[in-house]
């Protein structure tokens, strides 16, 4: 087809009748798409294709239901979504943290939905209080160390870490991810704005080297002996001791004698307008449950949302922790504030 | 000129011509525009006191530092491909132009793999010596400006090569006949004479530079393209990201009318090629093998070989049978996108050359801002007309019975017409480059024998800037191979490309799982690469 569009671009010099025939075969691609299947159940997701795939393969698999999915950043879909207003194709959308989702229902792009299934699977602290979203896997977001040169009996808490007794050993990761601001903000719930400042500042005046783009670079930095500490989502350094056993980085779960281990969720909503809004609180509450669970955390070495479901081997190894019971709601409200604080905290 | 007037002469048909293209990048601009008419005083006060200083500066040095950079790389490798004779120059010829096919962000992001505190390199060093704290951060404001570099001087190489092989010899000979030693015909002839594609080239990696995001994130080195990120995705606030996007637009405006300033009135007259090229001899000839061997090498052979590691350790669990459909997905979206933008590109010029009225040369500046964009708030730009247009049939459909959720959206035509919004600068630039070439006298000729605007395009034209045609249409291919927000953006249903595979992979920090089809993507970009030096080859040994 190609070649045949450049070959009559080619003679199109010569002779701009043949012009047309380019035209026609690409008026013929205008309208790839055909309508959805009467059973379809349309999802737009933040979550990569590779860790949803699977679970949709099975979903179709059990209940003959298709499932259409399109993949983009956060940003952009819940743009996508508000654009196409009433007449969007989505059914459910699935994004990778609770800030989003906040966002996603401040901005009526969802639905408030009941169901007796997800209230019994989701503990309340995971999930929207007005039933808009449910989280689905647990990212737990806690401190790393060196395990040459640091006795974890010295770690306590993300705010001991401002400490200057931690100066030139702390790596973080950029205060533009997510995680981050998540984090500062439930900070910012419990502590308040001006105590939670001054712990950033103490990060920041801690810090080894310049801000890491990712979670990967700071644990490997800890491991490389860069710096003694780092704060990571479990699942990057799960990822990690998967591929190296002997990396000597040790995970200690932070704030286990206050308020618990800082927790973001990836979960899913019905949007407002969805064509199909059965099918998509069925997907949902499918996921929510058992096997999904399993195949939903295993494969990015998540927690499971559900507690009735257990965590993968490589995980269970750091054994239970705490979990910080505020909802998580609360990080996408405060997430802004957490972004401003960060800022005029010179927390890049 | 004929049409030259003031800016309200409205008789000639040149604005409405270029409008009609320009629609296509004025349309998403004029959507970013809108938020003017909400204003975020709160996040901009804050914007203000917190990020912008930082950022502003230190947009500002990446702008000098890769500007000075691309040019520094990009001139002097095509003078020596283009003009010298040296071994090995026919290799280097084209696979100097093999970077444009890579990523900057995988650039990026091998080059610090490698050599930041962590990476082999200093390990290796630390292993032997003790210490590697005296070795250069490559997480700094030189890294950034080294990596970018290397990314992006194949857009003056190409351009400036393109210049040179059409006339820089003849320069040359004539100049050293008026008594000129070949440096001096270089720096005084042959220099100023390539100045419109070298200017061309540089603006296009400017505009790239402008709008990245992605590589500059992996240095965490923020610059005002970050800016409007936070202020979208962190602060969530998209009418003061868009805001921030707009200055950015007025000040590639700004840029353009000092290049115009520049330009004006310059005409180019110069053809034929003499087939003698400059042989180096003794230091020289192994003073250019090394310096083009360690461009190639920390451009492209470093990060490639890093691609096939990661490609090799994940090949088994990856690759599957949607891999072929990636591929072809994505070869069919660029093969098509580089034949629309190019023909747009190639009438944009035309436009421009036909009518040199100032709204004209303005509507065609406007055209192909598209690139300077970042590309996430420009696809968004693209989205939401798209979409609005989109529920309008729906709702006419639904009055004839026809119920569904999307006409435009999702297909191929709205595709390319994004794209085009975003590529049109990268096609328009080497062909109008070539364009300068035709003399006012060819021109007058073509009129006062009483040819039609078209048919001049046709006949006189279209020939004459036949390698500028293939450049862009290279370029414009290589360039929505790697795009990805506009591809993530108005893709139909599971219709996913090689970089929607990377985009995929890198968006959860896999980095060695998206070696694959970054690979595929940089692989199926040598294809048009080598096609391009077979026609640029052909008459100049």
């Amino acid at each position: 087809m190609v070649l045949i569009l450049l070959k009559g671009f080619s003679v199109m010099s010569k002779n701009r009748r043949i012009l047309l025939s380019p035209l026609r075969a690409l008026a013929l691609g205008l309208f790839l798409v055909g309508p959805a299947a009467a059973d379809t159940v349309t999802v737009y997701s933040a979550r990569n294709e590779q860790l949803i795939k699977p679970l949709f393969d099975a979903f179709t698999q059990e209940t003959g239901t298709q499932i259409q999915v399109l993949t983009d950043k956060e940003g952009p879909l819940l743009e996508r979504l508000k654009a196409e207003g009433a007449k969007t194709a989505a059914d459910v959308l699935i994004t990778v943290d609770a800030g989003n989702l906040w966002q996603a229902s401040q901005m009526d792009l969802l639905r408030s939905i009941k169901s007796p299934v997800l209230t019994a699977n989701i503990p309340a602290n995971l999930r929207d209080p007005r039933g808009e979203w449910y989280g689905l896997s647990v990212r737990a977001r806690t401190i790393i160390y060196n395990k040459k040169t640091v006795n974890p009996t010295n770690l306590s808490t993300y705010e001991a870490l401002a400490d200057p007794v931690w100066k030139g050993k702390l790596c973080l990761r950029t205060s533009k991810k997510v995680y981050n601001q998540s984090l500062v903000a439930t900070m910012i719930a419990t502590l308040g704005e001006k105590q939670t400042e001054q712990i950033v500042r103490g990060w920041v005046a801690n810090l080894a080297t310049d801000v890491f783009p990712d979670d990967n670079g700071v644990i490997k930095a800890v491991a490389a002996g860069q710096c003694e500490v780092g704060i990571v989502n479990t699942y990057y350094l799960a990822r990690q001791l998967d591929k190296d056993p002997n990396m000597p980085v040790g995970l200690f779960w932070a704030n286990q004698k206050t308020r618990g281990v800082h927790v973001n969720v990836s979960g899913a909503g019905v949007t407002r307008y969805a064509p199909n809004p059965t099918g998509g609180q069925k997907l949902i509450e499918w996921l929510s449950a058992g096997k999904a669970q399993q195949i939903y955390t295993d494969k990015d070495f998540e927690y499971p949302a559900n507690p009735q479901v257990k965590a993968d081997s490589i995980i269970r190894q750091w054994g239970p922790f705490k979990m910080d019971l505020i909802n998580v709601s609360k990080a996408g409200e405060l997430q802004a504030a957490a972004t401003r604080l960060m800022d005029r905290a010179g927390y890049r | 000129m004929r049409s030259r007037g003031s800016i309200w002469n409205w008789r000639g048909w040149g604005p409405s011509r270029a409008l009609a293209i320009a629609a296509l990048t004025l349309i998403p601009l004029l959507v970013v525009l809108v938020s003017f008419f909400d204003p975020q005083p709160e996040v901009w006060s804050h914007l203000a006191a917190y990020v912008l200083p930082g950022v502003l500066w230190n947009t500002l040095i990446l702008i000098l530092g890769v500007g000075a950079g691309v040019l520094f790389l990009g001139v002097p490798l095509a003078w020596l491909t283009a003009v010298c004779d040296f071994p090995g120059r026919r290799f280097f010829s084209w696979s100097l132009m093999l970077p444009l096919a890579m990523p900057a962000y995988v650039l990026a992001f091998v080059q610090v793999g490698l050599l930041d505190f962590t990476g082999p390199v200093q390990s290796w060093l630390r292993d032997w010596l003790g210490s590697s704290n005296w070795f250069p951060p490559i997480r700094s404001t030189g890294g950034v400006v080294l990596v970018l570099t290397l990314a992006f001087y194949p857009y003056v190489y190409l351009l400036a090569r393109n210049a040179f092989i059409t006339q820089g010899l003849r320069a040359v000979e004539a100049a050293q006949a008026l008594g000129y030693t070949r440096a001096q015909a270089f720096w005084k002839v042959a220099l100023p004479m390539a100045r419109p594609w070298i200017a061309g080239g540089m603006t296009l990696a400017l505009m790239e530079t402008l709008a990245d995001f992605g590589s500059v994130s992996i240095f965490s080195f923020d610059t005002f393209t970050t800016a409007i990120y936070k202020a979208w995705f962190a602060l969530f606030n998209l009418p003061a990201a868009s805001q921030l996007a707009s200055l950015l637009v007025m000040f590639v405006l700004v840029l353009a009318a000092v290049d115009q300033r520049l330009r004006q009135n310059r005409r180019y007259a110069a053809k034929n090629f003499s087939p003698v090229r400059i042989r180096l001899q003794g230091g020289t000839r192994w003073a250019a093998i090394v310096f083009c061997s360690l461009i190639l090498a920390m451009a492209f052979v470093v990060p490639f070989i890093q691609l096939l590691i990661w490609a090799y350790s994940v090949w088994q669990e990856d690759f599957d049978g949607r891999y072929p459909v990636f591929l072809l997905h994505s070869i069919w979206l660029a093969g098509l996108a580089a034949v629309a933008v190019t023909v747009l590109g190639l009438l944009l010029s035309a436009i421009r050359q036909h009518h040199r009225d100032p709204l004209t040369q303005w509507l065609v500046r406007l055209a192909t801002l598209g690139y300077a964009i970042p590309g996430t708030v420009l696809a968004v730009g693209v989205f939401i007309p798209v979409a609005w247009l989109d529920n309008q049939l729906l709702r006419a459909a639904s009055w004839f019975g026809w119920e569904t959720s999307q006409i435009l959206k999702g297909s191929l035509l709205v595709m390319l017409l994004a794209l085009s919004a975003r590529f049109l600068a990268v096609a328009y630039q080497p062909i109008d480059a070539a364009m300068q070439r035709i003399t006012r006298n060819q021109g007058n000729a073509a009129r006062s024998l009483g040819l039609s605007p078209r048919q001049t395009l046709m006949r006189l034209q279209l020939p004459m800037v036949r390698g500028g045609l293939l450049t862009a249409a290279l370029i414009v291919f290589v360039d929505v191979m790697k795009e990805m927000p506009i591809t993530l953006m108005t893709r139909p249903f599971g219709w996913d490309t090689l970089a929607v595979r990377v985009f995929e992979m890198t968006s959860e920090g896999m980095w060695d799982r998206a070696a694959l089809p970054s690979l595929a993507i940089v692989l199926a970009g040598l294809l048009p690469v080598i096609l391009l030096v077979r026609k640029s080859e052909s008459g100049l040994h």
